[in-house]
């Protein structure tokens, strides 16, 4: 499940990784937070980095995915 | 009775069964080219339509085990020619064809029917930017319509694979060709986005003819494609081929592989700003540093952060004035205070020394001295006398 996981927030981290390098640009961020920021950039690029190294390409059929139907709307 | 009325008299029943036969057996199969007017497709998936030319009309059906076999849905307007058989229909003394197959008079046919529906659709609106949907930079979950075992599939995976191995590929299968394939998009268009989690779909195929490709030019899929709440990239044919399904989809691609390109990111460039990152992060976090150390050092360095210590300096200087001060003052109290002392004591055993000489003693001086003993009385030196009155000089 943490792939999973991981896989959902990929483009959250990586908007997280833009956001940290605007803040540490920004001049405007005292010494202790820009540390902790920094320390969890360093921590998610390698997150990132790693799930996508791993990354294997998952292939399913649409029959199989069927239980994860909504309810019907429309159906003309 | 005129000559008229001798001839045989025939029932309506009668004449029109030699009718239905003459007719029937006359035209077993034939085939006929016509103009395609008031087309109806039943529920029951029959097909109804008048087929005509400029002095013409010819009344039409096509049961469905037939129409199942024709590749395209017959548009208004659209040339065809049509095999079939004539059939008389004596309950409402008619005759019609009864089509068992059907093709579009030319290429050109089809080609012309691609322009009127492209321009029926545009009028709608279908084909508007306001209507297409932005597609999302890194879906996770991606739904593509296509033959399952054809080559676009096989291609569209390989470049998944190659670019972004992250995401998951759902295949909902279709057929792309032929009779019937429209309405296998229409289905698995509806099913994807009857799911959860698809953020993206392609819909495609390889090249070939405008007849192969033809599906993908049907009313039914372009309108499937409008009604898909998830974004759809359309990757048909070739680069030269475009289709109805292209100007409807969010995003058109000139070839399935092109239309998985569009779909995902390059995982290359997500390691290279990855690695961009760490590099610019490290080296603000290095200038963060330098930058506060070397405001420390301007801090402690500027006179307003010695001057306290002056301003100390100086406080000491006043405290040892003013205690200095307080000595003095004390120094003086005390004197002064020893000087009243003395004054009152003076006074105090003056006040005594009256006392006695009121009792009647006196006090005897001489030469400054007191006379305390008569030996000590010197009878040739004068001699004051203090009486509490007063003082009287003795001369010698």
């Amino acid at each position: 499940m943490t792939k999973k996981k991981s896989k959902i927030n990929f483009e959250e981290n990586l908007a997280r990784l833009e956001e940290i390098s605007n803040l540490l640009e920004s001049q405007e961020i005292g010494l202790e937070e820009a540390i902790s920021i920094f320390e969890e950039g360093i921590k998610l690029s390698k997150l990132c980095a790693s799930t996508l190294k791993k990354a294997e390409l998952k292939i399913t059929e649409l029959t199989k995915e069927l239980s994860n139907i909504s309810p019907l709307e429309d159906e003309d | 009775m005129t000559d008229e009325f001798k001839t045989q008299i025939l029932s309506v029943s009668d004449l029109t069964n030699r009718i239905k036969l003459s007719l029937e057996q006359r035209f077993s199969r034939i085939s006929v080219i016509g103009e395609i007017s008031n087309f109806k497709s039943h529920i029951s998936g029959h097909w109804y339509f008048n087929l005509k030319d400029s002095d013409a009309v010819l009344n039409c059906t096509m049961w469905r085990g037939f129409n199942n076999q024709v590749f395209f849905t017959p548009q208004i307007g659209m040339k065809v020619i049509v095999n079939g058989k004539l059939t008389v229909y004596p309950p409402r003394g008619n005759y019609q064809l009864d089509v068992r197959s059907m093709q579009p008079a030319g290429v050109g046919e089809l080609h012309e029917a691609f322009e009127k529906l492209k321009q029926k659709l545009d009028q709608e609106g279908l084909f508007d930017e306001e209507h297409k949907k932005p597609v999302p930079s890194y879906p996770n979950k991606i739904g593509i319509v296509t033959a399952i075992d054809g080559a676009a599939f096989e291609d569209m995976i390989s470049v998944a694979k190659r670019r972004y191995p992250i995401a998951e590929i759902v295949i909902a299968p279709a057929r792309v060709q032929g009779s019937g394939a429209a309405a296998t998009i229409v289905q698995s268009l509806k099913q994807l986005n009857r799911l959860n989690d698809i953020d993206l779909i392609i819909i495609g195929r390889g090249g070939g003819s405008i007849e192969d490709l033809w599906a993908f030019n049907e009313e039914i899929v372009a309108r499937a494609i409008f009604k898909s709440k998830i974004p759809v990239i359309s990757g048909v044919g070739h680069e030269i081929d475009f289709t109805i399904s292209d100007f409807v989809a969010d995003l058109r691609a000139p070839t399935p592989s092109v239309a998985m390109e569009l779909a995902t990111p390059d995982k290359n460039d997500i390691f290279v700003f990855i690695s961009q990152f760490s590099y610019n992060a490290t080296s603000l976090m290095k200038n963060i540093i330098e930058d506060i150390n070397s405001k420390f050092h301007r801090i402690v360095n500027s006179y307003a952060f010695r001057y306290p210590s002056d301003l100390v300096k100086r406080r000491e200087q006043e405290i040892d004035f003013l205690i200095s001060g307080l000595l003095k003052e004390a120094g003086n109290k005390i004197l002064g205070i020893k000087n009243r002392v003395t004054i009152l004591t003076k006074s105090l055993e003056l006040y005594n020394t009256k006392k006695i000489l009121e009792r009647g003693f006196v006090l005897v001086k001489q030469n400054s001295f007191f006379v305390t003993r008569a030996a000590k009385y010197n009878k040739g030196e004068p001699a004051n006398l203090q009486f509490s009155d007063g003082t009287i000089k003795v001369h010698s």
